[in-house]
């Protein structure tokens, strides 16, 4: 193995990754934010059609679309290296009573299963938006651009889709609230001057760009009555 | 007995006890009940009592850890009702008292538990781990010779301060005890820090955490989640920060140094 390899399959290699991989999701969640905020315009969807059209034939963002893709897979697989790691280290024989309740938050110690939860949504939405605009047929609207619009307000009119993107813009919030700043922890950026202001600025993106997010499907259903 | 406080009312309690013979056999909790413990006992003595009442019955006593019984050597560590020495913060398992229990309480007491901390028997860990992450590179060089003059390196004051917030850490093992990944984070960045803050630290630098880092990942600890339950329980207080410290050591000399092993 190279030196490099060797780096990045230590524990702290790994944490490194995470991290790396961690922030750059977050760059992705405000672009997807700050593109489909334009569903909140009342335009019929054409603004947003235009928006989609744009995102799904641009050869510099069907490029870096590979990049995103790439985030993801390492994310994931880091996680799983890590967490496979750590129980492997925790050992078979258990504590019978533990607290740690009393001593860390719950969303640090649950960063697994929020993130678990995240990959089921990330699925049934990859499937039911973006795999239908790529791959699907979808009818024009009045520009001639696919009307991807018409899809996700007729999606975010069912309520079980409401329920399942609240609940998952819910398990993101939590693991962005403990992610954000844990990012900036394992890069080893703390300082005395600037940490206070990175784990706040983590509390308040983590809230408003999920709850952007929540709005949305939210906006959609409760508008149909 | 109630000691010399005439207010302290002495307590009878359940101890349910981790008991393993010997390092390759299973273990099994077991009940325990004493009587008259003073609530100006420390949790060591009354375990004392409970050792002397079963010698009394030609029962095994229980094996655990301690030494200097004054929170400094790091020994006494046992895990009792759940938390790493005890629901105290920032008390060795010698330093809590037994008023901090009440009359009637059962007390869970078991063994630090992680893969790199083997029982030895009963609450008795090996935690040889920590000693072979430190031959790794948690030491400065020096040749022997005369004791050099004390200011001939000049350090400022809050330098000496932050390398010996650092340098407190008493290597007990709370951290990985605590730790839902059972990392060793907090010990390592603890020596990592205080050594990268001083200019005795420098020659060594890079080389000391790279091999710390590796003799830390081969002992089969885990890797940090920056959950926080390690600083929370540390006896000492040792900080977070030196965590971050530890990364950006590791980032750093990996990047830069010469070794391409």
């Amino acid at each position: 193995m190279s030196w490099l390899s060797k780096a990045l399959s230590s524990s702290i290699g790994r944490k490194i990754i995470m991290a790396v991989t961690g922030l750059f999701l977050c760059s992705f969640l405000v672009i997807h934010l700050v593109g489909n905020l334009q569903l909140f315009k009342n335009d019929g969807g054409a603004a947003f059609n235009i928006y989609s059209h744009f995102m799904g034939t641009n050869p510099v963002i069907r490029t870096i679309e590979w990049v995103l893709v790439a985030g993801f897979v390492f994310h994931i697989y880091e996680s799983i290296m890590l967490t496979s790691r750590n129980k492997t280290a925790r050992g078979a024989q258990g504590y019978a009573v533990n607290h740690n309740e009393q001593n860390s938050p719950w969303q640090s110690r649950n960063m697994g299963l929020l993130g678990t939860i995240i990959l089921i949504f990330l699925l049934v939405h990859l499937y039911n938006f973006f795999y239908r605009a790529r791959f699907g047929e979808l009818d024009p609207d009045i520009n001639n651009n696919d009307d991807l619009y018409t899809l996700v307000v007729s999606s975010f009119q069912q309520w079980w889709y409401v329920v399942l993107y609240v609940l998952a813009q819910a398990a993101l919030a939590f693991h962005l609230i403990h992610g954000f700043k844990s990012a900036f922890q394992t890069l080893g950026l703390t300082h005395r001057k600037y940490t206070p202001f990175i784990t706040y600025f983590g509390y308040a993106f983590s809230i408003i760009v999920c709850a952007g997010f929540a709005a949305m499907p939210l906006y959609f259903f409760f508008k149909q009555f | 007995m109630a000691g010399n406080n005439p207010n302290a009312k002495p307590m009878n309690l359940t101890l349910r006890v981790w008991r393993q013979r010997s390092r390759q056999s299973d273990g099994q909790l077991v009940d325990y009940q004493v009587k008259d413990i003073s609530p100006e006992m420390s949790f060591l003595e009354m375990l004392d009592v409970l050792n002397e009442n079963l010698l009394h019955k030609g029962e095994e006593p229980v094996a655990f850890d301690h030494d200097c019984r004054e929170g400094i050597c790091g020994s006494c560590n046992l895990f009792i009702n759940g938390r790493a020495h005890g629901p105290e913060p920032g008390t060795t398992t010698c330093q809590l008292h037994m008023r901090k229990f009440s009359d009637g309480d059962t007390i869970v007491i078991e063994p630090w538990r992680a893969a790199a901390f083997p029982v030895n028997k009963d609450l008795s860990v090996d935690r040889s781990a920590f000693d072979r992450i430190i031959q790794a590179g948690g030491y400065v060089s020096v040749n022997t010779g005369g004791v050099p003059d004390a200011n001939e390196i000049p350090i400022p004051k809050n330098i000496a301060d932050r390398a010996f917030d650092a340098a407190t850490c008493i290597g007990c093992g709370a951290c990985v005890a605590a730790c839902k990944n059972a990392s060793a984070m907090l010990f390592v960045s603890a020596k990592v820090s205080q050594l990268a803050l001083l200019p005795q630290g420098q020659v060594e630098r890079k080389t000391r955490v790279e091999n710390m880092v590796a003799q830390m990942d081969k002992e089969g600890f885990g890797a940090c989640s920056n959950i926080g339950s390690c600083a929370a329980e540390c006896p000492v207080g040792i900080s977070l920060e030196n965590i971050a410290i530890l990364n950006r050591e590791f980032l750093n000399a990996k990047a830069t140094s010469n070794n391409l092993a």
